[in-house]
């Protein structure tokens, strides 16, 4: 179970792409639910949306950015290799409807979030206007995928090595200038998500968001991944991941999600050590 | 011969010197040795009408496992044990003996009463490090198949009672470990989890088959269950979702729910990072808001994790503290504080979001409020505060959805409990039993455990005469 049939790294192999074997999961999966993964018994749970499903092959993918030593861990893992642990669909999934005239915004990793979601709305029948950024060329993925899954594709790099020269809230400003749009779609680093959220709150679309907090059962058991939205706790876990970008407070996830930034260098720098002594014995 | 039973002193439980365990994981209580557990069980009256057992929910056979321990035949008192009780070395470490089998024990009436969770405790740990592996034998196969979600106490009775019944039990457990808040919740000073994995090894040597990883309501449904062949289902999933009291600033870094706190410690071992990858927050000043049997397993675990101070804040009395009187004595014997009267009305923290303290206010008690209990009132003008870097909200918890909600043909309470028949546990869905904590709201272990075995009985009985 959970075996990896098929991995690629993409962005100088800052981002690794797992398909893997999840017959019950495929099956019952819908754009915007994640899972959980853990590579080891001593690991941690980690929440990743699936970026795609494959209910006949009973394959769900999942693409993620090493940044930690669980995720430095998953890189790890080879094709042939299972992980210890995953579990889902997790979340409620996106609420897909024609709604006519919709942008979606992606960053980083988020790219892989917006991709199921931007298939399904196009199939949907609206028209998509999806607009990627990265900080420079080499770490922009998807783009194909996401031409394929919109009507329209814009592509920005913070360094002009590719596409317009500058943030994806520029092109997300010229679009909702030009034309009335009724749906925006963000996710992505918390920066990139809250100035778009504030950019669409001014002219008044509706805009949701996909949130990332720090979990650990991800079934609504513990309360971690709590986040304030229009004033009130909400759990990430079950009453998201996806919220109304308007009403999430941006800071205070981005302050919970440092909660363990010291544990985490010290977990990194022990693995990185462990991992070079060993390749020296060898 | 009676009077000179009642001589003997009740037997005094060995434990780790509270300085020490303070700051370890080992287990507090050591157990008794057999000579202990002899003469201990000698003070047993063996009664014609054992009050001690109308105390037991699972109405175990109290006198009888005590006599083989008088007699030495400690596989003889562990047999017995196994017909009523699937889980002895858990009960005999978590029951709250003092309010069931101990609290009715007529020895008690003049004396202390017979240290029966101990000797519970004796007879299973005794049976587990001779290690023959025995287990009780099971009944020809009636090729029933038996859903049981959720491996917590209650799930982990219907399995084993189901099992000796001769039916086929599959049990659906959410997380990589099987064995629900025995695994996550209850510290492993309290109930190492050695102890329960052995007890769930002895079911999966019964013939159970264990699938963790998965979440029923999300990776399947009920009614998929029955597509596949399941012909009934037991739902056991505990409570699952933390209650915080809606403070202001309840979401700085350092305020955990019990659930999470306890979760990241047991389950995941965040004691042992960076061994293990799931970092917890070690605290140097911690509060813990409420004074049940969670609130304790959670100062006491911030003990271990290396804080100066810990202290419990509880809005009524001492008098009022739900959690067990032992629970209570050990928590004050490793230097934990019990700020009582006293409730939180804000949390203070820094321009990281990091926890700083908290405010709170001084109470008196009033009338008695529906509880019954004396409803305690905000004494005006007496706001305090209480410097702190770690707070556990320990409130209890309500009814998680997760199930539920994916299950629309189950009735609940307006509170999101599933509705279980009092007797039976029947639900309103053909099929579907359910018990413990989401059907009752947060019990206790031996309760779940007894819903459990009054749903296995009702479940028997569908599976072989109809509903």
């Amino acid at each position: 179970m959970a075996k990896i049939i098929a991995r690629e790294e993409m962005a100088q192999g800052t981002i690794i792409l797992n398909e893997i074997e999840a017959p019950r999961i495929s099956q019952k999966a819908k754009p915007g639910q994640f899972v959980i993964l853990q590579a080891d018994e001593k690991g941690e749970r980690v929440p990743l949306t699936m970026a795609d499903t494959n209910p006949d092959k009973g394959t769900i993918t999942i693409i993620y950015m090493v940044v930690g030593k669980s995720t430095a861990r998953f890189k790890d893992l080879q094709v042939g290799d299972e992980y210890f642990a995953l579990i889902g669909p997790l979340g409620k999934p996106t609420h897909i409807e024609k709604v006519g005239k919709v942008v979606c915004v992606g960053g980083g990793t988020g790219i892989a979030v917006l991709h199921p979601i931007t298939r399904a709305l196009k199939a949907a029948g609206n028209d998509v206007t999806t607009i990627l950024g990265a900080r420079t060329y080499d770490l922009l993925i998807m783009e194909e995928k996401m031409k394929a899954a919109s009507t329209t594709l814009h592509i920005c790099t913070d360094d002009g090595s590719y596409g317009h020269h500058g943030f994806v809230t520029n092109v997300l400003k010229d679009v909702l200038e030009k034309e009335k749009i009724n749906l925006v779609v963000a996710i992505g680093p918390i920066p990139m998500m809250k100035f778009c959220s504030l950019i669409t709150k001014e002219k008044n679309v509706p805009t949701f968001v996909s949130l990332n907090p720090i979990m650990v059962d991800g079934t609504g058991m513990c309360g971690c991944c709590r986040v304030s939205v229009g004033g009130t706790t909400k759990f990430a876990c079950v009453d998201g991941p996806e919220f109304d970008g308007h009403k999430v407070d941006f800071d205070e996830l981005a302050k919970r999600l440092a909660s363990y930034l010291e544990d985490e260098k010290k977990s990194l720098e022990a693995y990185k050590n462990c991992k070079a002594l060993k390749n020296r014995l060898d | 011969m009676a009077e000179n039973k009642e001589k003997l002193p009740r037997v005094k439980m060995p434990e780790q010197d509270p300085d020490v365990r303070r700051r370890n994981f080992e287990e507090v209580p050591l157990g008794l040795t057999p000579e202990m557990a002899m003469k201990e069980a000698s003070r047993c009256l063996q009664c014609k009408k054992p009050a001690c057992m109308e105390g037991c929910p699972v109405s175990v056979d109290i006198p009888g496992f005590i006599s083989k321990i008088v007699a030495n035949d400690f596989s003889g008192a562990i047999s017995k044990l196994w017909e009523r009780n699937a889980l002895p070395a858990v009960c005999g470490r978590v029951c709250p003996q003092e309010a069931q089998c101990e609290g009715r024990c007529i020895v008690g009436k003049k004396d202390a009463p017979v240290a029966i969770g101990y000797l519970e405790r004796f007879a299973a740990d005794y049976e587990r490090k001779k290690g023959t592996g025995e287990v009780p034998a099971v009944a020809q196969k009636t090729g029933k198949k038996v859903a049981v979600i959720g491996s917590g106490p209650s799930g982990l009775t219907v399995a084993g009672d189901l099992l000796l019944k001769g039916h086929d039990v599959t049990i659906f457990e959410a997380f990589h470990k099987a064995g629900g808040v025995l695994v996550y919740g209850i510290p492993e000073f309290r109930l190492p989890k050695e102890i329960v994995a052995s007890e769930v090894a002895a079911l999966v040597k019964m013939g159970a088959r264990i699938e963790t990883n998965f979440v029923v309501g999300a990776s399947v449904t009920i009614d998929e269950l029955f597509a596949e062949g399941y012909d009934a289902v037991y739902i056991g999933v505990g409570a699952g979702l933390p209650r915080f009291m809606n403070l202001p600033g309840e979401n700085f870094i350092g305020i955990y729910s019990a659930n999470e706190y306890l979760t990241r410690t047991n389950l995941m071992k965040g004691y042992l990072f960076p061994e293990y990858d799931t970092p917890i927050a070690r605290g140097k000043n911690v509060v813990v808001l409420g004074a049940g049997n969670v609130a304790m397993d959670s100062a006491r675990t911030a003990m271990r994790l290396g804080a100066d101070t810990v202290k419990i804040v509880y809005r009524r009395s001492r008098e009022e503290m739900p959690a067990r009187a032992e629970e209570l004595h050990h928590a004050e014997q490793e230097k934990i504080e019990f700020v009582l009267l006293t409730n939180p009305i804000r949390f203070f923290g820094d321009a990281s979001g990091r926890l700083k303290g908290m405010e709170c206010l001084k109470m008196e008690l009033g009338e008695p409020d529906a509880s019954g209990r004396r409803r305690p009132v905000p004494i005006e003008g007496s706001e305090f505060t209480i410097d702190c870097d770690l707070v556990v909200v320990s409130v209890g918890s309500n009814a998680n959805p997760l199930l539920t909600n994916s299950t629309p043909d189950i009735a609940l309470t307006r509170w999101g409990n599933i509705i279980g028949d009092p007797v039976t546990g029947k639900t309103s869905k053909r099929g579907v039993w359910a018990g413990g904590d989401i059907v009752t709201g947060a019990a206790t272990v031996i309760l779940a455990m007894g819903a459990g075995r009054a749903a296995a009985n009702s479940m028997h009985d569908y599976l072989t005469l109809g509903w």
